[in-house]
């Protein structure tokens, strides 16, 4: 059984359908990318996921429970955390505030204070700026913030949206650096990427998204050499 | 000399309680976008429930003022529930017909209720006036400006230093991001309109000391000023109401003593014009454009 099985997904916005049926799973401890091109749906998908959009049918299974009958605020103590498209730090919140938000539905102090010493390791400029208002951080350190925010829930699984977008190339490979190693310290990943290239030199699976179909799916390292994806999405 | 400074302190107690309204203003606006215009009726039905409590019931004063302020949070709670959730996402202007709606019913019910005429109350704050020199202060103002005081910095560690208070933060600048934190928007915007509610309680038990009468309509001449005060502050910062319901009390009792009590309220505005020609976002507003 998988940790997190969707099936025959369909989202609308208005009469305007986003998502079209589509079916997949991840199983705990992959890294399962999502590529696709922009407006292909893979938002559309995570914001699915963790409850911020309704679908109009189909079914997401996370561990035993029915996320669809869950409300949004009721998910990151399932142990799933959500990075959003755009990082959604609280630009008027302090960085240490921040990262305090992500253990919101946590009540143990010592854990949440082993968390934050673990979190400050992996990003050591947010521990530099922990009484920085967020909202001047680079866009680098925003990212970081906001995947440590997340981290601070402690998730089993942690579903990224386009982690790397509007990054300098240096901050693009730390944050695939961090990824794979959330992924190594038995986090189960979920990530959504345009950079596809990226996104598949980490994955275990992946599955190729467009205009809310899933077209291609299988083995990452399959995928790289798939003659399509190369001319579809690694400009080759 | 002396008679400047009496009248600052005099403008200091109206201006906290502007103040006072000002925060559920500004607090509402800043988590739900939305401006209250029934808030200012809170402050009547607070002046009626103290009514009922001290006179008809011969309630101690604290459980009086303890019962006024629990009465107006959940009366506040209460309409956001019934009258603003169900339009959480229609357009503003159906949201603002609304809660202008919810002001005439709770006058129109305070007139079914008390009917019209005004009722005659006698303040619960017996301190006596202070004399320091040739400055007299009464002892309604000198407790408005404590009871103002003490509100102000419970409030302010509450948004900053508690968990309650981060998450109402987060809640205002993004909600769904919050969700995504385990944060409970609904009942942080509960919470939101219960602490304004409540604080327009203690202004309008405030006010009714300092006027002794009670009508249905108390509340609209306050909540607008209080309004003024808000926008005039930066509407949905929480220091920027505080000083910009200080900052109105005091032009208002300066004009009204030393320039002209018929021009006090042209005055008001003129000020507020002013200030938003210069800083279109308030004193303490963010620079941030927003379409209404
Ligand atoms: N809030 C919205 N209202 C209407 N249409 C939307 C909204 N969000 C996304 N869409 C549409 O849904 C489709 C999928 O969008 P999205 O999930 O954001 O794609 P991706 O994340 O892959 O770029 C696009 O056609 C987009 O225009
Ligand atoms: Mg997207």
């Amino acid at each position: 059984m998988a940790m997190l099985t969707i099936k025959d997904l369909n989202v609308y916005y208005g009469v305007i359908q986003a998502i079209k049926g589509i079916s997949f799973e991840v199983n705990e401890g992959e890294v399962i990318a999502l590529i696709g091109a922009n407006g292909a749906g893979k938002t559309t998908i995570l914001h699915t996921i963790t409850g911020l959009i309704s679908p109009k049918s189909g079914s997401i299974d996370f561990e035993g429970n029915d996320l669809i009958k869950i409300p949004a605020h009721k998910i990151v103590s399932l142990g799933m955390a959500h990075v959003p498209e755009g990082r959604r730090i609280f630009a008027e919140l302090t960085v240490l505030e921040n990262l305090k938000m992500g253990a919101y539905t946590r009540s143990d102090k010592k854990e949440i204070d082993n968390t934050l010493e673990m979190i400050y390791k992996r990003f050591p400029r947010l521990k530099e700026r922990k009484n920085q208002i967020a909202g001047t951080l680079s866009g680098g350190e925003q990212q970081m913030l906001a995947m440590g925010r997340a981290l601070m829930s402690h998730p089993r699984i942690i579903l990224m949206d386009e982690p790397s977008m509007g990054l300098s190339p240096l901050f693009v490979s730390e944050i695939f650096d961090i990824i794979r190693e959330i992924s190594e310290s038995g986090t189960t990943v979920l990530l959504v990427e345009q950079n596809a290239k990226k996104a598949l030199s980490i994955a275990d699976r992946a599955y190729v998204l467009e205009t809310g179909n899933i077209v291609l799916s299988g083995d990452a390292k399959e995928l790289m050499n798939d003659d399509s994806v190369k001319k579809a999405y690694l400009g080759e | 000399m002396g008679s400047v400074l009496e009248q600052l302190i005099n403008g200091l107690g109206t201006g906290s309680i502007y103040a006072l309204i000002a925060l559920g203003y500004t607090m509402v606006y800043g988590i739900a976008k939305m401006i209250n215009f029934a808030h200012g009726d809170i402050i009547m039905v607070g002046a009626y429930v103290l009514y009922v409590t001290v006179v008809q019931f011969k309630l101690p004063v604290i459980a009086a003022v303890a019962i006024t302020i629990t009465f107006c949070a959940v009366l506040g709670i209460t309409i956001e529930k019934i009258a603003y959730k169900p339009l959480r996402k229609a357009p503003s202007l159906a949201v603002l017909i609304t809660a202008i709606g919810m002001s005439f019913l709770l006058q129109s019910l305070a007139l079914l209720i008390f009917n019209a005429n005004p009722i005659a109350f006698k303040s619960i704050i017996n301190v006596k006036t202070v004399k320091i020199g040739d400055i007299a202060v009464s002892g309604v103002t000198l407790v408005t400006l404590l009871v103002t005081l003490i509100c102000m910095i419970a409030l302010s560690l509450f948004i900053s230093k508690t968990k309650a208070g981060s998450a109402m933060r987060a809640v205002s600048e993004d909600k769904a991001a919050a969700q995504l934190m385990g944060i409970n928007v609904n009942k942080t915007i509960s919470m939101t309109f219960a602490i304004g509610s409540a604080l327009a309680a203690v202004a309008g038990i405030l006010f009714v000391c300092q006027y002794q009468s009670i009508k249905p309509t108390l509340g609209a001449l306050p909540g607008i000023k209080a309004f003024v005060a808000a926008v005039l502050g930066g509407i949905g910062s929480v220091p920027g109401a505080m000083i910009g319901g200080v900052l109105l009390g005091v032009i208002e009792s300066i004009s009204k003593a030393y320039i002209s009590s018929e021009l006090t309220d042209a005055i008001v505005f003129g000020v507020l014009v002013l200030v938003l020609l210069v800083k279109p976002s308030g004193l303490l507003g963010k620079n941030r454009i927003e379409k209404v």
